[in-house]
């Protein structure tokens, strides 16, 4: 598989992302620098973390008006699987690829810290390789991950199941005790509607080998590479 | 012509660093301040003479970049 990774200016899980997919994985990977227009070749695009432009103005907010985002729409719009990590989402939030928005963390806090996450749809290109209702434990990192939508918009993601991780505690309780950001219904990743683009707070390419002390991370990764009959 | 652009985050929705100030305020006892919203104040330079054609422009601005209509509300006003 082809794995299309985007640089914006102050991304900065790009390589994680990058090593996780070639190294780990043993798929091949093309860096996509941000001027870039065409994805040509690629199977699967991620749009991964860092602060891209700074955070200036909102999260997200300049990104989307990348050159490249123009291709990663037209190539979502296609059915191409994307993954957006953390600012991703912000991206992707921002872009309108997936609906919502990010606000400041309830605490105001940047925060850093492995929290768990249960899979609320496993029969998701991301989310394949997964038990329904497994407990995942992935680190997020992140000052605005305080994920908000309408309650029409809240109401129909529940009802096609665009809902894929919710915060939870270890035990994989869906408590308020267990949003470490105030995210409105514990809501830690989502899909849009035809299910092929995913966004997602918490850095699963932060925890996708042994040496790392926890794995649960490559999970989302192999679910895509399933869903894209992919041998590993 | 100056645009003088204000955004803040809708009624209804948290803000949470207005909560926060509203708490330093009560501790600092003005204990009759309420409901802090935090928010950007924004000055853009619209070379435009028609405050017709600039405001709609201004219009727009806001609403593809400079707010976030989903959790934003902004006014502005041209000088």
């Amino acid at each position: 598989m082809n794995v299309g990774v985007i640089v914006f200016p102050g991304s900065n899980c790009d390589h994680d992302c990058q090593h996780v997919f070639q190294d780990v994985l043993g798929q091949s990977v093309r860096m996509i620098w941000h001027k870039e227009t065409s994805l040509a070749g690629i199977d699967a695009v991620i749009l991964p973390g860092g602060f891209s432009y700074g955070d200036y103005l909102r999260t997200g907010a300049i990104a989307r008006f990348s050159p490249v985002m123009s291709a990663v729409k037209a190539f979502a719009k296609d059915g191409g699987a994307v993954i957006g990590i953390c600012n991703g989402f912000q991206i992707l939030l921002e872009a309108g690829l997936l609906p919502g928005a990010m606000l400041r963390n309830r605490s105001l806090h940047f925060i850093c810290k492995d929290v768990h996450v249960r899979v609320e749809n496993a029969a998701t290109a991301f989310t394949g390789a997964c038990q329904p209702g497994q407990v995942l434990k992935i680190p997020v990192a992140h000052a605005d991950g305080n994920y908000y939508t309408d309650p029409v918009t809240l109401a129909a993601m529940q009802a096609n199941a665009q809902i894929v991780l919710r915060y939870c505690t270890a035990e994989g309780a869906v408590t308020p005790d267990a949003n470490p950001n105030g995210s409105l219904d514990n809501i830690a990743g989502i899909i849009n509607p035809e299910g092929n683009v995913l966004g997602l707070m918490p850095h699963p390419e932060r925890c996708a080998e042994e040496i790392l002390g926890n794995r649960d991370g490559k999970l989302i990764f192999q679910s895509l590479l399933k869903a894209m009959k992919v041998n590993v | 012509m100056k645009a003088k652009i204000h955004v803040t985050l809708k009624q209804g929705i948290l803000d949470p660093q207005g909560k926060a100030i509203e708490h330093a305020l009560d501790s600092l006892g003005f204990t009759n301040a309420a409901n802090v919203r935090v928010g950007k104040y924004m000055e853009v330079d619209v070379q435009e003479t028609d405050k017709a054609k600039a405001d709609a422009q201004v219009k727009q601005m806001c609403e593809k970049l400079l707010a976030n209509t989903i959790i934003e509300e902004y006014r502005y006003e041209l000088v």
